[in-house]
């Protein structure tokens, strides 16, 4: 079903299993995901998409299976040693920082990337790097006017962009997104569309929506989650008419 | 500044909560603010300087106080960095100022005996000791957080106090070690006999300690521990440890706890057991909560506060603990932003016109409130005198007003006193919430010139 | 020396049953509310206090009814009015919240009672011996204070298993937030556990004040104890205070009474040391004199290295 990869792919899962207890959650998933593809996870609610996130970016560490970024395995390695090597992720629940300002809030989440570490003796105003980054990724956010804002009084699709613009804020080449239009109006929606669009652009993209029109605009190749099991990996098309994908989600698709 | 700054600026501080900022006077334009932050230190520094001469402060006494309230402004700061900025509860934080404080009077000692060092540098050896106990403990400790990390600093609390009483020879048990700060190398011909002089000391190394502290929450590693406070797991996913930065801040807020360890050492010349012990611990606590967690001034003015209450409330009334307490549990039921937060919270509607009827409520508010406090303070005076001092006698004199606590008269009068207040204060609290209402509506709409 | 340790034995005992009275209602404030109760031992001080005080009026056996419940309206009281305010704070406010209540207390004590130790000598209706071992008399009280803890544990592990309030408090002790969104009232709740918690406390207190010392400062002298044992029992398990309790009851007994030091230990293997040597002071404390701290030690090892404690269900 996946085609073979000559250089090692931006992400690999094989036969990953993870289970709470005696509860299986994910089932034996295998995925690979070429280097600057736009991938979307879709499946019904409860299918394990979250849960899937999770394992890739560290949160939880899988039961059984491998789990490997640009070829190095990072199954069961802690979210910030993830993170370092190169793999940015959103929450679903959107997860900022409330009581820094939204300015502070990108700053804080470029100072690794750029190579600040755990610098003691230089003052982070006087770092130009961080703040040129953080201005620049407000203003690919819209969210300029709002800089001096704390980030816990904006509303709620400002946090959504807001996330957002955290996640993009180190150099990771990776970018997970969890269900990044949750609860948007359509023009909202559309705006966040044209946003993960410019910010993915040479970048690799793994996106889990209920959304299918934003599912279907920006995905190169869908997989469908259903009970902790991929049934169908495949182009937009293809997908749509799978018949076993049909069967899953009782005619969701043929609305969208 | 130009107009667009300046309404940028009042906009900002309306719709901010101005205690997520550390810094007094941070600056919207990075020029004029690097000035105008310079110009905060400098008055500070100037302030420091004038202090022991203002009539009332310049007696031994009053040199005193003031030196007491230095070595409890450091202590509080680093005890904000721990609990305001890093998010850290710690109930045992006295460990690290009372092993910094043995530190120093152990060097204190060997500069008595001959070692050639000037005294001025003795609060750095308390920062040294503070240092390595922080890193030793620190490293065990910050691997948890929350509940789990107050307990732990609980226990190594009790631990090492319990260690001190015991380890005679080291700490001289209750009684403590003594040494002597006149006897050593002279430099610039001080001898710190006078408290004037070690005053001076204790503000310079307040001050510089200050400005570090201040310095280090401006720092990449200074941002991320406000970063792990608010949401230690999306900081991890950012790349960054957190349990590495909240032991990198553990470590320096043990430094300079050590530091102020160190001031108290070379200021009373002794260190005993209770230097790191529970009371102590709470004490600071206190101190930075009341004066507003997480705000910079706020710890300042908890330390400040506490010490004057300690040092001349004590000599007015033997209930004052019981006040501090009350005091203190009315902060976290009302006002858990600190004193720093209470005066804060007026800043956004200070330019409207609504103020200035607030302050006219508040003036309506404020002689039920008094008569309220004086009942109160009545019953808690008598009672607590007639329990403690049973020899004294029934005779009780509160403000130079004599009265006989065998009769009923001196209780009718404070419970008249203190039902008559609360039922005036709750009739006058409404027109205060409508005042605060009008004064925040015309702020939101931009009342602010 | 069968004698020290059959004696050292009963009184391990009896000071563990103390230690799971007061433990007891602390881990079901910390399990069901996540409040870390700081005036916990605070109401098992007003608990000796508010005895002693009915006692001279009323007798002992009303006061060891009567003084708990007090207690217990005192607890509902701080819940409803104090606590409840606070919890929006979340959980390092409420924390505060206690501890200044602590503070609080003390000072109270102290305005109401007076600084000095009070004279709250066993009464006469138990005074007298229970039985006698190896020609040394066992006193009643103590004896009393066994019953009345083991009683306690009888009452909770019946109310728990048998009652359905118990059912829900069990659920609650490990699943919190999962009971409040079957919709059962959590503020009422709460305000139940906490009296109950807090009379639990009182009564240890009333049997308590006569084997320690009745004075402000019982609390804190007692407080730090009574966390070790809820964290080395383990969050959410009542037996698991039990044991801790025992343990530590036991263990620190023992240690008072051995009057040994390492040095001791070392000496008939040839070791010595000479009395300059820098680790002579530390090597010549006697196990007695370090009694204080094992609990803490205990403490601080179980945090490091299992949080969840012996017989914990949660961590936090």
């Amino acid at each position: 079903m996946t085609a073979a990869v000559p250089a090692p792919a931006a992400l690999q899962l094989t036969d990953v299993h993870k289970s709470f207890g005696a509860t299986k959650i994910i089932r034996g998933v295998s995925l690979a995901i070429p280097k600057g593809e736009r991938h979307a996870i879709i499946g019904p609610n409860g299918a394990g998409k979250s849960t899937l996130f999770n394992l890739i970016s560290g949160r939880f560490a899988p039961t059984r299976g491998s789990i490997r970024l640009n070829g190095e395995e990072i199954g069961g390695i802690p979210p910030y040693r993830i993170s370092r090597r190169g793999l940015a992720r959103s929450f679903q629940v959107t997860n900022i920082f409330p009581r820094l300002t939204v300015y502070e809030n990108i700053r804080c989440s470029a100072l690794w990337a750029l190579g600040h570490g755990y610098n003691f003796w230089r003052s982070v105003d006087r770092l130009r790097d961080a703040g040129e980054r953080a201005d620049a990724i407000l203003a690919r956010i819209r969210m300029t006017a709002r800089r001096d804002t704390p980030a816990g009084v904006l509303t709620y699709a400002e946090q959504r962009a807001l996330e957002i613009g955290i996640t993009i804020a180190g150099s990771a080449q990776v970018i997970l997104l969890d269900e990044p239009t949750a609860g948007m109006s359509r023009s909202e929606t559309q705006a966040t569309v044209e946003l993960i669009r410019t910010v993915s652009q040479d970048k690799t993209l793994v996106i889990v929506e209920h959304d299918m029109g934003v599912v279907f605009d920006l995905a190169d190749r869908i997989s469908v989650l259903v009970y902790g099991e991929i049934i169908a990996t495949d182009a937009p098309d293809r997908v749509r008419g799978n018949a076993a994908v049909q069967a899953a989600y009782l005619g969701a698709l043929a609305d969208a | 500044m130009s107009i667009r700054e300046r309404a940028r600026s009042a906009g900002a501080q309306i719709t901010q909560g101005r205690n997520t900022r550390s810094a007094p006077g941070r600056p919207v334009s990075a020029d004029a603010g690097a000035v105008r932050t310079y110009r905060s230190w400098i008055a500070a520094g100037v302030l420091l300087l004038v202090l022991p001469h203002v009539p009332g402060l310049d007696s031994s006494f009053g040199r005193s106080m003031l030196s007491q309230m230095g070595i409890a402004a450091v202590f509080a700061l680093s005890y904000n960095l721990l609990l305001g900025q890093t998010g850290l509860l710690s109930f045992g934080h006295a460990v690290y100022f009372g092993l910094g404080a043995y530190a120093a009077i152990h060097l204190m000692r060997a500069i008595n005996g001959g070692l050639p060092l000037p005294m001025p540098l003795v609060p750095l050896a308390g920062a040294a000791g503070g240092l390595a106990v922080g890193l030793v403990f620190g490293a065990v400790t910050t691997r948890r957080a929350g509940v789990v990390f107050a307990l732990i600093s609980l226990g190594v609390g009790e631990l090492v106090f319990a260690a001190m009483r015991m380890l005679q020879g080291f700490s001289g048990g209750e009684e403590g070690i003594t040494a002597n700060r006149g006897r050593g190398p002279h430099v610039f011909g001080l001898d710190f006999a006078s408290q004037l002089q070690v005053y001076y000391l204790i503000a310079f190394w307040t001050l510089v300690a200050a400005a570090l502290m201040h310095f280090f929450m401006r720092t990449p590693v200074g941002r991320m521990c406000n970063a792990v406070r608010d949401n230690p797991e999306r900081a991890e996913f950012v790349g960054y440890s957190a349990q590495r930065v909240r032991f990198t801040a553990f470590a320096v807020a043990a430094a300079f706890a050590g530091l102020a360890g160190g001031l108290h050492a070379v200021n009373y010349e002794i260190v005993a057991a209770e230097a790191v012990g529970a009371a102590r611990s709470g004490t600071v606590l206190l101190m930075v909560y009341i004066g507003g967690v997480s705000n910079f001034v706020g710890a300042i003015l908890g330390a400040v506060t506490i010490t004057w209450l300690q040092v001349s409330l004590s000599d007015y009334t033997a209930a004052w603990q019981l006040y501090l307490g009350i005091f203190f549990m009315a902060i976290v039921l009302f006002a858990p932003g600190g004193l720093a937060g209470l005066v804060l919270m007026h800043a956004p509607i200070l330019r409207t016109a609504a103020f200035r009827g607030l302050l006219r409520a508040y003036g309506i508010a404020l002689f039920p409130a008094l008569l309220m406090l004086a009942g109160a303070v009545m019953l808690l005076e008598i009672n607590y005198r007639l329990s403690t001092q049973p020899e004294a006698g029934t005779r009780i004199t509160l403000l130079r007003v004599a009265m006989d606590a065998a009769t009923p008269w001196p209780w009718l009068a404070a419970a008249l006193m203190l039902v008559a207040g609360f039922l005036a204060f709750r009739r006058a609290w409404p027109g205060v919430a409508a005042a605060w209402q009008r004064a925040t509506e015309q702020a939101a709409a931009g009342g602010v010139p | 020396m069968l004698e020290l340790v059959t004696f050292s034995l009963l009184n391990g005992v009896v000071y563990g049953l103390l230690l799971f009275m007061l433990s007891s209602g602390l881990t079901l404030i910390w399990s069901m509310m996540g409040v870390l109760n700081f005036a916990h031992a605070s109401m098992f001080m007003l608990g000796a206090y508010f005895s002693y005080q009915l006692g001279l009026a009323i007798g002992f056996w009303p006061a060891l009814v009567i003084a708990p419940l007090l207690v217990g309206a005192v607890g509902a009281a701080v819940e409803r009015f104090g606590l409840r305010h606070v919890h929006r704070q979340g959980h390092v406010g409420e924390i505060l919240f206690t501890f200044g209540l602590a503070y609080l207390i003390a000072e109270v004590v102290i305005m109401v009672w007076g600084r000095n130790p009070i004279e709250n000598r066993v009464p006469a209706a138990i005074d007298f011996p229970a039985f006698a071992l190896f020609g040394t008399s066992y006193p009643f009280y103590k004896v009393l204070m066994m019953a009345i803890s083991v009683g306690m544990f009888v009452f909770l592990w019946l109310a728990f298993k048998r009652t359905r309030i118990g059912l829900v408090i069990q659920a609650e002790l490990t699943h919190p937030q999962m009971v409040s969104a079957l919709g059962h009232d959590v503020p009422r709740v709460f305000v139940l556990v906490f009296a109950v918690g807090s009379a639990l406390a009182a009564m240890a207190g009333v049997i308590g004040g006569f084997a320690l010392l009745t004075e402000p400062n019982m609390a804190a002298a007692l407080g730090p104890i009574v966390f070790v044992v809820v964290v080395v029992g383990g969050l959410g398990s009542i037996p698991g205070a039990l044991v801790a309790s025992m343990l530590i009851g036991i263990v620190q007994t023992f240690a008072v009474a051995l009057d040994y030091s390492l040095l001791d230990l070392l000496r008939p293997l040839g070791v010595s040391m000479a009395r300059s040597s820098p680790l002579y002071e530390l090597c010549s404390i006697k196990v007695a004199q370090a009694a204080p701290i094992l609990p803490y030690l205990l403490l601080v090892l179980m945090l490091i290295l299992r949080p969840k404690g012996l017989m914990g269900t949660r961590e936090t």
